[in-house]
C-alpha cells in the first residue's frame, strides 16, 4: 500500500510477449494520456521483459512521457511472481496514483497478485475510466480527482462506479477493444528510465514446459464492416449466408456467444463481453436477440442494422436500422442490392 | 502420495435467470428475486479436486465465506463427494471486497491442516472479477496457476495445462499451489442420490438454532458427521483491520441499473425496394462504398 499521492503519475502496464506489445496496452495509453492530462501529471509505462528496447520506444510513439524498463534475462517469459515483484518494487519507489492493466490473460493473472501484495484496490474489466470528486456521504469529506472505475456487474444488469480513496495506487483492468487505440506518432519520444530488479529462484516457482499460442485468425477490431450471426441463423450450413454478406461488403463475419456455443463459428469471431469489443463503421446483427452481454461489445458501432423476425427483440433498441423479417429472405435481397450498385 | 484439497466455493445470484419475474417495474433487476446457485466454475474446481481424490486418494474440503444460507452450496459439495464442509461467517466480514475476502479465506485455509492444493473457479458470475483466486494465493504465499484445463500430479510436482486465449501453456511447480479452473476443464458430476439422502440433513450450528434446534442437536449432528463447521473471524485469528469494510480499499460510489429502452431506429421493409433504399442510404453517407 502506498499513501495518497496527488503528484503521482498515471501508469500503464505495458504487456508484451516476445517483445511485441499487446494492443490493449497501447489502447490504454490513449485513455491514460487523457487521465494524466486531466490530473496534470506525467503518463508512465511499465515494461518488463528481455530485450524490450524497441517496445520501449514504441510506447513513446503512443503517448508515454516516460517508460520504466526492467530488462532482465530472467523476465524473458511472463511469470506471475517475478513480474509481480518487479511491478511492486516500481510502485513502492515511484508511487504512481493510478495503475492500469489490460484485462488479458496476463493482466488478469498479474493485477490481482500485485493488488494483494500492495494491499491496494483493483477493479476488473472497467468499461470507462474518468476523473471526478467524491464526497463521503457520512463524513462529508471531499476526495478530489479520484479515478472513477466504471464497470458492469451482475451479468451486465447493473453498472457500478467504484472508487478507492485511501489505499493507493488506484488500479483497474480494461478489456481489449474497450478503449480506442490512439494514433501512432513517430515524432513523439518518451524518456526511457532503466530500472534494476534482482530476480531469484524463489521468484520463478513455475517451470514453463511448453507454450502454444496461435495467432488470432481474424481481426474483428480492424474490420470496417462486421456481419454477425446469432442462434437465429439456425445451422452451420445457413451460416454461409453470413459469410457471403460479409464478403460482398468487404467485411468480416462475427458470432454471438450462442452461435459460437452451437458451433456455427469459431470463438475468435465472438462479439461481446466475453468476446471482442468492436466499433466498426457498419455492424449487421442477424438473428441476434441483443442480450446485454452482446450489446456491450457492439453498441459503439457507427451504424447498426438489426435483422430479426421478432419485432420485440432487444437488439432493435440499439439499432439505427431495423428490419423485421426472416433473414433467409432478407439477406439474399441485401446481397443482390449490394452487387447491383457496382 | 495422496493429496488434501480445499475448494473455494461461492454462492451467487443466478445472473442468467434475469427473466420477467426478477425485474422491477422500472426495468431494473430485483436482485433478491434471483435464485442463489453454486457458482458454475466452482463446480469445475470441485470436479477437479474430486478427480484428484479418486485417482490418488486424500481429502476434499469445501470452504465458503458467506451468510449461513451459503450452507446450501456446501451441502451441494457433500452430495458430490466432498469429505468436509466449512462455512466462514461473521458480521464483521460484511462488505468485504475481493481483497478482504481473499484475506479471510486465506486465514481459513491456514487453519486446515496439511493443505496441498487449493482450487478456485476462474471467476464468480456475480462480479466476473476473477481476483479472489490470485489474491488468496498471494496471501498464502502459494504459486498460482490460473485458467487450468488439465492437471497431473506426481509426488510433490504438479503439471498443469492452462488455456490462454488463443493457445495454451504447460507449466510445472511444486506443491502447495493454488489453481483457478476453467469451465472447459471438465464436466462436473451431478449429485449422487445416496449421498444426497444422507447429507441433506447436514447443517451448520446457526441453521440448527434458526430452526429451533438445541446444543444437543448440534452435538448429535457432529456425532453423525453431519455438522458443517462454522468459523468466525476470532476462530481464524484474523486481523480485523484487513476484514470487512476497513479491509476493502474499493468502495462503491454509484450503482446504476441498466434499462434497455427503445431508441429511435428507422424501420426498413423487408422488400426489394426497402432494402435497395437502405443500401443506397449507406452508400450516400459513405458507410459502405
Ligand atoms: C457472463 C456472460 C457473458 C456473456 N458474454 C457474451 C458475449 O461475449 N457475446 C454474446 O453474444 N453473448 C454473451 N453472453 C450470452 C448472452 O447472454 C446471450 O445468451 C447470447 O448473446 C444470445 O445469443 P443470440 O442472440 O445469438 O441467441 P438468442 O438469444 O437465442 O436469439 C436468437 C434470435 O434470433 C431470432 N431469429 C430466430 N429465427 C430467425 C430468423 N429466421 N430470422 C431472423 N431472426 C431470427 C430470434 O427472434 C432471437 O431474437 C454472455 C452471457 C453471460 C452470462
Ligand atoms: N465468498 C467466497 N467464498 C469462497 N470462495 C470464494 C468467495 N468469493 C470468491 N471465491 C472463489 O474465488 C473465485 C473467483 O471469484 P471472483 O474473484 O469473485 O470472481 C470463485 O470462483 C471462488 O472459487
Amino acid at each position: 500500500m502506498i499513501e495518497v499521492n496527488r503528484n503521482g503519475e498515471v501508469w500503464v502496464y505495458a504487456e508484451q510477449i516476445d517483445g511485441k506489445l499487446a494492443d490493449v496496452s497501447l489502447e490504454l495509453m490513449g485513455r491514460g494520456r487523457e487521465l494524466a492530462d486531466t490530473l496534470k501529471v506525467k503518463l508512465g509505462a511499465v515494461l518488463a521483459g528481455r530485450s524490450v528496447s524497441e517496445a520501449a520506444k514504441e510506447l513513446g510513439y503512443y503517448g508515454a512521457d516516460k517508460v520504466y524498463v526492467v530488462d532482465n534475462d530472467d523476465l524473458g517469459i511472463y511469470q506471475t511472481c517475478s513480474y509481480t515483484k518487479v511491478i511492486c518494487e516500481l510502485i513502492q519507489k515511484h508511487k504512481p496514483q493510478i495503475m492500469l492493466y489490460g484485462a488479458s490473460h496476463i493482466g488478469r493473472d498479474l493485477a490481482p497478485r500485485v493488488a494483494s501484495t500492495m494491499r491496494a484496490g483493483l477493479t476488473a474489466d472497467c468499461t470507462d475510466l474518468q476523473i471526478d470528486d467524491y464526497t463521503e456521504p457520512k463524513t462529508k469529506d471531499v476526495h478530489k480527482n479520484l479515478l472513477q472505475q466504471i464497470r458492469p456487474a451482475f451479468g451486465g444488469n447493473i453498472i457500478a462506479t467504484i472508487i478507492n480513496y485511501d489505499r493507493w495506487p488506484q488500479m483497474a483492468t480494461v478489456r481489449e477493444g474497450v478503449m480506442a487505440m490512439p494514433d501512432k506518432d513517430l515524432k513523439k519520444k518518451a524518456e526511457i528510465i532503466n530500472e534494476e530488479s534482482y530476480i531469484t529462484a524463489e521468484d520463478l516457482p513455475l517451470n514453463i514446459l511448453d507454450r502454444h499460442v496461435a495467432k488470432k485468425k481474424v481481426n474483428l477490431k480492424a474490420a470496417r464492416v462486421i456481419v454477425t450471426g446469432g442462434a437465429g441463423v439456425g445451422s452451420k450450413e445457413n451460416f454461409k449466408m453470413i459469410w457471403d454478406l460479409a464478403h460482398v461488403l468487404g467485411g468480416v463475419p462475427g458470432g454471438s456467444r450462442a452461435a459460437v456455443d452451437l458451433g456455427y463459428i469459431d470463438h475468435d469471431h465472438q462479439v461481446g463481453q466475453t468476446g471482442t469489443t468492436v466499433r466498426p463503421a457498419l455492424y449487421i446483427a442477424v438473428g441476434v436477440s441483443g442480450a446485454i452481454q452482446h450489446v456491450a461489445g457492439m453498441s459503439e458501432s457507427s451504424r447498426i442494422i438489426a435483422i430479426n423476425n421478432d419485432p420485440d427483440a432487444p437488439i432493435f433498441s440499439v439499432a439505427h436500422y431495423g428490419i423485421v423479417g426472416d433473414y433467409q429472405e432478407v439477406l439474399p435481397k441485401m446481397i443482390k442490392a449490394i452487387r447491383a450498385k457496382d | 502420495m495422496s493429496y488434501n484439497s480445499v475448494v473455494l466455493v461461492k454462492q451467487v445470484p443466478d445472473t442468467k435467470a434475469v427473466t420477467g419475474k426478477a425485474m422491477n417495474d422500472d426495468g431494473t433487476v430485483n436482485r433478491a428475486a434471483l435464485p442463489a446457485v453454486f457458482n458454475p466454475e466452482d463446480l469445475n474446481a470441485l470436479e477437479m479436486a474430486l478427480a484428484v481424490k479418486a485417482k490418488h486418494g486424500g481429502t476434499v474440503t469445501v470452504l465458503t465465506m458467506g451468510l449461513p444460507s451459503a450452507c446450501d452450496v456446501l451441502r451441494q459439495g457433500l452430495f458430490r463427494g466432498a469429505d468436509r464442509a466449512i462455512l466462514v461467517t461473521d458480521r464483521r466480514a460484511a462488505a468485504s471486497d475481493t481483497l478482504a475476502t481473499s484475506y479471510i479465506l486465506s486465514c481459513a485455509v491456514k487453519k486446515i491442516e496439511d493443505v496441498d492444493l487449493v482450487f478456485c473457479g476462474r471467476q464468480a458470475i456475480d462480479g466476473d472479477t476473477a481476483q479472489v483466486g490470485p489474491q488468496a494465493a498471494e496471501k498464502l504465499g502459494f504459486p498460482q496457476i490460473t485458467y487450468v484445463e488439465e492437471l497431473e500430479l506426481d509426488g510433490k510436482t504438479i503439471t498443469a495445462k492452462r488455456g490462454v486465449g488463443s493457445g495454451w501453456e504447460k507449466v510445472q511447480c511444486q506443491l502447495p499451489a493454488l489453481l483457478t479452473v476453467l469451465d472447459t476443464a471438465n464436466d462436473p458430476r451431478p449429485a449422487v442420490s445416496r449421498q444426497m439422502m444422507w447429507f441433506k440433513k447436514a447443517k451448520g450450528p446457526t441453521e440448527v438454532k434458526a430452526t429451533g434446534g438445541t446444543d444437543a442437536d448440534i452435538e448429535s449432528l457432529r456425532d453423525r458427521g453431519l455438522l458443517i463447521d462454522e468459523w468466525d473471524l476470532d476462530h481464524l485469528e484474523a486481523d480485523l483491520q484487513w476484514c470487512g469494510k476497513s479491509g476493502s480499499p474499493t468502495k462503491v460510489n454509484r450503482i446504476q441499473s441498466v434499462v434497455l429502452t427503445a431508441s429511435e431506429h428507422k424501420s426498413i421493409e423487408p422488400t426489394d425496394d426497402g432494402i435497395r433504399e437502405l443500401i443506397h442510404e449507406l452508400i450516400e453517407d459513405h458507410t459502405i462504398g
